[in-house]
């Protein structure tokens, strides 16, 4: 068992359970973009973009590249990695929301279902 | 001579979530009501944000979302309605989120009644190869158990209800 592999993907992972920085992540794996281009396309601040830019690099999501005199975030890994990743981290962030709110129907449901029963 | 045989372990996605729901409710969430969990803000492929998902209730329905400007860009098909146990989904959207009708791959959802209250999501994303020859190459960290079941601990804990399914655990 490769536990440094388990351990980087589980931080990836951590990073990524954000809903902005997945957000802030699916845009760079689209295409490398600064801080601005990142900020202009979110409803979130610059310095917000930074530190979310941060937490993803940290992760060894994202990495900082310099073109000329403009500093452009991308995918850290290979394409493979980031296609793998992001299929993976996905369906993790969705099911995590599907069963979130699969559970509060359920809830609203039982309650709705004692609600009629008491009022009869 | 015989045809080259099928990849022995085409690249797959899979993952199963145990849900506090009546089989019913989980389906008709998972279903019916997508656009009320699916990551719409970042996952969506219109130019306009998204607006709704639309899974149509039968085998050849549509799988699309509507932009708040009205377009709709398709994601797929149903191509397996069995309600409640089980839908599967072509998903024909590429590693940039475009709509790609050469693409097909697979999601298949089957739910089943752990009791009454409690429902068990299997999911597999599935045809992974289609989405080109890299795919392949993907092949050694999908066969990762131990790689994707540290993650889905992992992700139990930072989403801070600890259901998520861990084998034997």
């Amino acid at each position: 068992m490769n536990l440094r592999l388990v351990e980087a993907n589980a931080r990836r992972f951590a990073a990524l359970g954000d809903p902005t920085r997945l957000q802030v992540f699916a845009l760079i794996a689209r295409s490398p973009l600064s801080v601005a281009e990142v900020a202009a396309q979110l409803p979130v601040s610059r310095p917000a973009v930074s530190q979310h830019l941060r937490v993803l690099a940290d992760a060894g999501l994202v990495q900082l590249e310099s073109v000329g005199t403009r500093n452009l975030y991308r995918p850290d890994s290979d394409g493979v990695a980031t296609l793998r990743d992001f299929i993976d981290s996905l369906w993790d962030v969705a099911l995590a929301r599907f069963r979130l709110q699969a559970e509060r129907v359920a809830r609203q449901r039982a309650a709705a279902a004692r609600k009629t029963r008491e009022t009869r | 001579m015989s045809p080259s045989p099928q990849p022995a372990a085409a690249p797959v996605v899979r993952k199963t979530v145990i849900v506090a729901a009546p089989l019913a409710v989980a389906f008709e969430v998972f279903t019916a009501q997508i656009e009320s969990w699916w990551p719409m803000a970042s996952h969506h492929i219109g130019e306009a944000a998204c607006a709704a998902v639309v899974i149509e209730p039968r085998a050849g329905g549509r799988w699309y979302e509507r932009g708040v400007d009205g377009v709709e860009c398709v994601w797929g098909r149903v191509l397996v309605w069995e309600a409640p146990r089980r839908v599967v989904l072509v998903w024909q959207l590429s590693a940039q989120f475009r709509f790609d009708p050469a693409l097909h791959t697979e999601v298949d959802v089957r739910f089943s009644a752990v009791d009454a209250r409690t429902t068990r999501v299997e999911l597999e994303h599935r045809g992974l190869e289609a989405f080109g020859a890299d795919a392949m190459a993907m092949r050694d960290t999908f066969d990762s158990p131990n790689g994707w079941n540290g993650m889905l601990e992992h992700f139990a804990q930072v989403a801070g209800r600890p259901r998520a399914h861990a084998p034997g655990g």
